[in-house]
């Protein structure tokens, strides 16, 4: 890339980061310091404000570079992808979002433990949430790494781990000294941008096509050189079974993983009543579905227009096709139009990734503040240094993010997510939905459920052929590959259900018919919420 | 905002329901905190209830001799839970959130197991570059913004204004056991 894309690129860039750190210090001066404040920005943000919110936490670098770049390289296949990642909020708006809003407090944790004997639950609860999240910041991580050796056109070490070090750095402190609100304006921020930037992009793409998908459609499909196959399911998927299996199996993952995601879940705390938690779950799924039908647009788009092979040549994973589009759409490299293109929707990337990471980082340490930190502490500690711990913690995770970060550099960023979504299925939503939904749900049930999702989820990525036994996993030198698919909802996810069943039925403990009708009837009206 | 939203929808809708049993009742319920005529009737009807069908368990003793107010606060939620109004806002949720959860999954999971093993019936065109697969695919996306428009329409109208008055006399009484405290 030439000079004056990067130029341009990091002053639209440092730009946002001006605007996302007044925010922060604008709102670090009024601050008081409360739980409430720190986790849920008070509850005051109205459902429009938290419905864009949302939108910003889930439209990560992942959706716009990456199932982009799928749907150029694969086509239809990577349309599969969007597919799931939208109607997996019909779980949450249906079984989540108003009964959690009703329960909870500030974590996942506060629902389970609501009826359980507390400690175990909690840190259950916690030891997972806190997982799932330092997944999905790894894999924003990589993604950030990986944009800007693309804008500063070197593939060296030095820059993407710079950038590994900075995007840590900055989410560190919006999150510490900003809490929940502040990271709350940063993401409507971002959903504003980012919406625009996808608006824009897509209209020009139909512009060259004149309004005509079908024949964007045939387009695709003739540069492709894949012919009608390319609009059709299989090139990605379709080889062995094999492959296959691990379609279904992501796909299962997407589908009942977002409702088992902290940073997801966190969000609805920020309203003041669950009719605004749903209201702001509708929002979400409006701005969602309509930036993932602009990303199919956008995904067609850039086969028809540059063809797979520019796209792969730039980058093998296709992560590049959006900002190559734009640079085509804007009359070319060389133009100023294709610069400013280029550089606009480089630097909405960057932001995309910062407010996702600030989001995840916010969510992960009123993990270990308010699940961990208050299970494992003395007793006589004082309520205000909780706020204290969660600023400790972000700091902290944000150092475990960038050490990740930077030893899975090589990684593929959607696969990453797609990890952090089959962890979050298998260890979060069969607890979660148990002790909303069944009254004999006991303590050692809830705790059998995180950790029998949990483990085998992990276990199972240990043993496949990302970390070992395939030229591209992480140790491709040593083999003790033993479960051929990449990703473990299949397997996993029912374990998780399995186990909570299990663990429910085997316990000696007589499930507390008054907790479970405190947790049913605060869960469906809102009595006693906060 | 909330209350005068639903209930103007509410009354059009749900004749039969408890919801609209409960419009006789509606304007009342503003002043329940003041005057409570029907917050007494329904107290004493949950009462009854208290004593017939309540299982011993419910009530661990050792906890209950200890601190009261908490004991009573529980029988608060299981009086609510059992209270005909709450049985029928929970059954009205279930009604619709089970079968539409069914639907949808088995909606997606078929075409994803479609997109999978039957990439032949999916690569049919239908018209022009379209074909089936797409056709599936924006069907996805059409079939989550309905149901999506679905809840929220039946949720504003079916639950909202009952689970708010439930939410309502849930806090009285439980403020009622606690001493007007919190």
């Amino acid at each position: 890339m030439t000079g004056e894309h990067q130029t341009l690129a990091l002053l639209l860039f440092s730009g946002f980061v001006a605007v996302t750190l007044e925010i922060t210090t604008w709102v670090s001066r009024r601050r008081h310091g409360s739980a409430e404040e720190f986790y849920a920005g008070g509850r005051l943000f109205s459902p429009m404000e938290n419905g864009f919110a949302i939108a910003g936490d889930y439209m990560s670098a992942a959706s716009f570079l990456g199932v982009t770049g799928l749907i150029a390289l694969y086509g239809y296949d990577g349309l599969l992808y969007v597919v799931g990642f939208l109607v997996a909020w019909l779980v949450v708006l249906f079984l989540v979002a108003e009964l959690v809003r009703n329960c909870g407090r500030f974590t996942l944790a506060d629902v389970v433990a609501a009826r359980m004997s507390e400690r175990p639950v909690r840190i259950a609860a916690g030891t997972s949430s806190v997982t799932v999240s330092v997944l999905y910041l790894v894999a924003q991580m990589v993604g950030a790494g990986s944009l800007v050796a693309l804008l500063v056109g070197r593939t060296s070490g030095a820059a993407q781990a710079w950038t590994v070090i900075g995007v840590g750095a900055l989410m560190v402190i919006y999150v510490s000294l900003g809490g929940m609100r502040a990271t709350t304006w940063i993401q409507i921020v971002k959903a504003v941008l980012l919406l625009g930037g996808t608006v824009v992009l897509t209209v020009l793409v139909l512009v060259r096509f004149h309004g005509d998908f079908d024949r964007l459609l045939v387009a695709a499909a003739d540069r492709s050189g894949h012919g009608s196959a390319f609009l059709a399911p299989g090139l990605k998927y379709g080889g062995s079974w094999t492959a296959r299996l691990d379609f279904i199996s992501l796909g299962l993952a997407l589908v009942l993983g977002t409702a088992g995601l902290p940073h997801i879940l966190s969000r609805f705390y920020t309203v003041p009543t669950a009719r605004a938690a749903r209201r702001s779950a509708v929002w979400s799924i409006g701005l969602i579905g309509g930036f993932y039908l602009m990303t199919i647009v956008l995904g067609f788009g850039a086969a028809a227009v540059l063809g797979p092979k520019t796209v792969r040549a730039s980058n093998a994973a296709g992560n590049t096709a959006v900002p190559l589009l734009a640079l085509d759409l804007g009359g070319g490299a060389g133009s100023t139009g294709g610069t400013v293109l280029f550089a606009i929707v480089a630097a909405i990337a960057f932001a995309t990734i910062l407010a996702v990471v600030a989001g995840i980082t916010l969510a992960s340490s009123a993990s270990v503040a308010h699940d961990l930190y208050a299970s494992l502490r003395r007793r006589h500690a004082k309520a205000r240094s909780e706020v204290a711990v969660a600023r400790i913690a972000a700091v902290g995770i944000g150092v475990v993010a960038i050490a990740l970060g930077l030893l899975a550099r090589g990684l593929n960023v959607a696969f990453l997510v797609g990890l952090a979504f089959a962890v979050a299925a298998s260890a979060n939503l069969p607890v979660l939905l148990y002790s909303l939904f069944w009254r004999g749900f006991t303590t050692r049930g809830a705790v059998w459920a995180v950790y029998g999702g949990l483990i085998p989820a992990l276990g199972l990525v240990l043993l496949s052929p990302v970390v070992s036994g395939s030229p591209d996993s992480l140790f491709p030198d040593v083999d003790f590959q033993y479960f051929p698919l990449q990703n473990p909802g299949i397997i996993s996810i029912p374990l998780g259900f399995l186990a909570g069943w299990l663990g429910t039925v085997t316990s000696d403990e007589v499930a507390d018919e008054a907790k479970y009708a405190e947790t049913e009837v605060r869960s469906l009206t809102g009595a006693g919420a906060v | 905002m909330q209350s005068s939203d639903g209930r103007s929808h509410g009354a059009d809708d749900d004749p039969g329901s408890s919801a609209g049993r409960r419009e006789d009742h509606g304007p009342a319920s503003r002043d329940v905190r003041y005057e409570d005529p029907w917050y007494d009737a329904l107290g004493s009807g949950w009462g009854e209830l208290d004593g017939t069908g309540m299982p011993a368990r419910a009530v661990p003793s050792a906890r209950g001799e200890q601190d009261g107010t908490a004991v009573r606060a529980r029988d608060v939620y299981v009086a609510v839970q059992r209270s005909e109004a709450f049985q029928e806002v929970r059954s009205r949720y279930r009604r619709f959130v089970v079968p539409g959860v069914a639907a949808f999954l088995v909606w997606y999971v078929g075409y994803v197991v479609a997109a999978t093993t039957a990439p032949g019936l999916m690569a049919r065109p239908v018209a022009g570059a379209v074909n089936v697969a797409m056709l599936a695919g924006l069907g996805q996306f059409l079939s989550t913004f309905l149901l999506t428009w679905a809840y929220a329409r039946h949720a504003r109208l079916c639950r909202d204004r009952a689970a708010l008055e439930l939410r309502w006399d849930t806090q009285e009484l439980t403020r009622g056991v606690q001493g007007g405290a919190s």
